[in-house]
């Protein structure tokens, strides 16, 4: 809790700081007007360049300080006799030690474990001690940096190129946040996997073709040894986002664009053509619950009508149908995109000979866009295998290699959250494998998307 | 070339014959098209339909009249503790549901007793803490039914209790209210006491965070990209990963935040903070490449006459750049937010997919979000959860609507073609 107060000392300190500063600069402005030369930077720029000297090294060093401060406060608690005759069995202990935590933070009234309470003072004292060091150092910070700052305001003080200094770094700091993020999935996912193909190998991961990730809770135990065959999990999921999404997807994608783009009237072009964005916008748990609760009670009776019996009320299709669904408008917008960078040269040429319109668009707009064409399917194809919902709720989870699409498949998404969501603990073969599977998925999508950009990239230019 | 031929091609019909083919297959593209934009609209308009045909019930409660007679039951209740602070836990502990019960026994037979629930109870207490006076004398309470009732009144539950309810319905001892506790109550385990309340409030403080950090950290990198960055391998890396970040699956992110999150950096679980967090991450590429857009459109001469009279290169960013290109990149959050808002799978990685009956105070504390809600109500067995699900469906439907109507609005009033 101290740390809030030497949090708001510090933002205090500074902003007084900063008041002091534009005062002390006005005057030196008036001061200046005649003998001395004029003030170079405007005074407000003195008061933030104050300001944020004394700010940003106390609050970075209270950043640095918070994590240690809450070891050295374990360290203190733990070495205390109290502490001492806490069970040694760690997680047990770690509970005790967050019950009191909270209590000693007046998180809560009374813990689970009669020990907490007997931890809780000792918790306050030296959160308290610890937290007074930290905060008077960093108020100390910020009163040094914001008197020395201060001595440097002069008429011929170059303030504003202090303040753009730091904002220089802002915004650098700001755009490498993409990158480690990038780095940070890149190397969790990575690292996980790597403990996990400790445990399974490589090559039983990628060419296995049996999936059952349950595995023993004793070694005596029959029938759950845990088989992390992947195969049939990728199948299912190119056979419900590559295969059965793309039929839909594709032509009811690519004739909207051309009918929106060729033949309706603008009028028209104007309405529909955010209309079908909606269908882009609608939360995808929407899609899987319409995908469960009404497509996919259909397609079984359909199945079971035409008489194939193994029809699943889990189907392959139902799930593939709705994500089919969900892609026309990407699918669209990426062909509208590439049918109007087609010149409108070639059309008119093709039309100046005789040709019909649909003949144009068959026989020249189309073979024309089509680099663009493809590379927009392969971004929606990406992006169909990547999508989670609509399987999790209206695919089954029993991994299938099967082409018939009443039968029920699982997908690679399906299963990251199955095996995440259970109560495991963290380092078993099961929770890793979700690692694994989330490793295979982004290298999939991320080559997809590469290939895609290169292709629409390529077609851009052909002609600019 | 032989003549012959040639005159007998346009007078013996074939090339009419050719025509008409070719303008039949015209006509047939042109329908295809039509159909395929019909079929696509057909589909939005059948979801929208379902969820509100099935959803619409859930805002309504069916409620039972029935006659009790107090001073002449076990009922032992003070009027004085009524008017207390204590009331609620009062009325709680005087055993109202046996005399609600009984009420319904007494008129519709033994099966009735399945018409009242924990909230039939619930409001009996109210109405006597509203008016002790009731204690003393009979009279005539309208209560809402329990979730088998409830169901059955609207035609969808077992048939016992349909005759039931149809024999209440004779009586004129049944009607349907607005379920205002669907919009101010959390999660439950009975399907006629649940509600939104918490799940919106968890929604609301994740987007909060998503928004603080996602904007400020989105505009300054589109500032930089298209501003001040040199072309060099760096931030040709950042590019690529902007783009790449884009298009990665949203579970991904999840899994990010699972190891990084929850994991490594040992934050609360299943807390509106870390949903936060993720989810900026996965806001973050989109509201970067809608700014680099808006802010490319910024004509040259803007930053040149700011440059020619003595501007520095931070002063036509912060003072010109920028508040021109803030409806664009407005717009652009605004749309990433509303993603960010119906966003599911990365926030079941970590760990939001608890029951949770409270709603969050702040953003360390336990939340769920609406989209996870639904999905938590979509697994649910009861009948009673059907219509609860969907009706939450329209509300997030609604939230999205108005975040993307605003969207466009401000496109409309603000944007500028230079």
């Amino acid at each position: 809790m101290t740390l809030t107060i030497a949090l708001v000392a510090v933002l205090g300190i500074a902003l007084a700081a900063g008041l002091f500063a534009l005062n002390r600069a006005r005057q030196l402005r008036g001061a200046s007007a005649g003998a001395a030369g004029r003030l170079n930077s405007l005074p407000t720029y003195h008061a933030f360049y104050v300001a944020l000297w004394a700010a940003l090294p106390a609050l970075a060093f209270l950043a640095i300080w918070s994590p240690v401060q809450s070891g050295l406060v374990e360290r203190t608690v733990l070495s205390s006799p109290a502490g001492k005759a806490l069970p040694p069995f760690d997680l047990q202990r770690d509970t005790i030690m967050a019950e009191a935590r909270d209590i000693a933070t007046g998180r809560r009234e009374v813990g689970f474990n009669p020990q907490s309470a007997g931890l809780a003072p000792i918790y306050a004292v030296s959160i308290t001690h610890f937290a007074t060091i930290g905060g008077g150092l960093a108020i100390l910070i910020a009163l040094g940096a914001a008197v020395l700052a201060m001595r440097r305001i002069k008429v011929d003080f170059r303030a504003r190129s202090g303040v753009e200094r730091w904002m220089m770094g802002a915004l650098v700091g700001a755009s490498l946040i993409a990158i480690l993020t990038t780095l940070g999935i890149v190397l969790s996912l990575l690292f996980e996997s790597l403990r996990f193909f400790q445990l399974v190998s490589p090559r039983e991961f990628l060419f296995g073709t049996t999936w059952s990730p349950q595995t023993a809770l004793r070694a005596d135990q029959a029938g759950s040894s845990g088989a992390f065959g992947s195969l049939p999990l990728f199948w299912g999921t190119a056979f419900i986002g590559a295969i059965i999404a793309m039929i839909v997807a594709i032509p009811l994608g690519l004739m909207s664009a051309i009918f929106l783009t060729q033949y309706a009237p603008a009028r028209a072009r104007a309405w529909f053509k955010p209309i079908l964005e909606i269908l882009a916008g609608v939360p995808t748990v929407v899609y899987g619950y319409f995908a469960a609760l009404t497509v996919a009670p259909a397609v079984r009776d359909f199945g079971l009508s035409i008489g194939i019996s193994s029809a699943s009320s889990e189907s392959a299709l139902a799930a593939g149908l709705v994500m089919g669904i969900m892609i026309i408008p990407f699918v669209s917008s990426m062909a509208d995109d590439s049918i109007a960078a087609v010149p409108q040269a070639m059309r008119d040429g093709s039309l100046a000979l005789g040709a019909t319109k649909s003949e144009t668009i068959k026989k020249v707009v189309l073979p024309a866009a089509l680099p663009g064409v493809v590379g927009g399917v392969l971004l929606a194809v990406s992006r169909a295998i990547g999508e989670t919902m609509i399987v999790v709720m209206a695919a089954g989870l029993s991994a299938n290699l099967t082409a018939n699409p009443f039968e029920s498949v699982t997908t690679v998404t399906t299963q990251i959250v199955q095996l995440l969501t259970g109560d495991q603990e963290f380092d078993s073969a099961k929770t890793l494998a979700a690692f694994a599977l989330g490793l295979a998925l982004f290298v999939i999508t991320l080559i997809l998307n590469l290939i895609a950009l290169r292709f629409v990239r390529r077609y851009r230019e052909a002609y600019e | 070339m032989n003549k012959a031929a040639a005159s007998t091609r346009w007078t013996d019909g074939s090339t009419k014959a050719l025509l008409a083919r070719r303008y039949g297959a015209e006509r047939r593209f042109r329908l295809f098209g039509l159909i395929a934009v019909g079929l696509s609209l057909g589909f939005l308009a059948f979801l929208l339909i379902t969820m509100m045909w099935s959803g619409l019930s859930g805002f309504t409660r069916s409620e039972v009249r029935l006659t009790i007679d107090l001073p002449r039951s076990d009922v032992m209740l003070d009027p004085a503790a009524l008017a207390g602070p204590q009331a609620t836990q009062v009325v709680a502990a005087a055993g109202l549901d046996a005399v609600l019960e009984q009420a319904a026994v007494v008129r519709y037979g033994p099966t009735a007793a399945e018409l009242i629930g924990g909230g039939s109870v619930r409001s009996l207490g109210e109405q006597l803490i509203d008016d002790p006076g009731l204690l003393t004398r009979r009279a005539e309470y309208w209560v809402p039914m329990s979730a088998k009732g409830d169901v059955a009144a609207k035609g969808d539950g077992d048939p016992a209790i349909e005759t039931l309810v149809a024999r209440a319905e004779a009586d004129g001892a049944v009607r349907r209210r607005f379920n205002s506790g669907f919009l101010e109550a959390s999660d439950a385990t009975d399907p006629s006491a649940v509600g939104v309340w918490g799940a919106l409030k968890g929604s609301f403080l994740t987007i909060v965070v998503t928004m603080l950090l996602a904007f400020p950290v989105g505009v300054l990198s589109a500032l930089y990209l298209e501003e001040f960055a040199a072309r060099n391998r760096w931030t040709d890396a950042i590019e690529v990963s902007i783009n790449n970040l884009a298009a990665v699956p949203s579970i991904i992110f999840g899994l990010l935040g699972l190891a990084v999150f929850l994991n490594f950096m040992h934050l609360p679980r299943s807390a509106p903070l870390v949903g936060g967090l993720t989810l900026a991450l996965m806001t973050m590429p989109v509201i970067v490449i809608a700014g680099r857009n808006a802010i490319k459109s910024v004509p040259p001469s803007i930053r040149d006459a700011a440059l020619a009279v003595g501007a520095s290169r931070m002063q036509v960013v912060f003072h010109h750049v920028l508040p021109l290109a803030l409806p664009g990149i407005l717009t652009g959050t605004i749309i990433g937010m509303a993603r960010a808002l119906g966003e599911t799978a990365p926030l079941l990685m970590i760990g939001m997919r608890a029951f949770i009956a409270t709603p969050p105070h702040g953003i360390t504390d336990p939340a769920t979000v609406l989209p996870v809600q639904i999905f938590l109500w979509s697994d649910e067995v009861g009948r009673g959860f059907v219509e609860k699900t969907s009706a939450a469906i329209i509300v997030l439907l609604v939230f999205m609507l108005l975040m993307n109507g605003l969207a466009i609005y401000l496109r409309n009033r603000f944007e500028r073609r230079w």
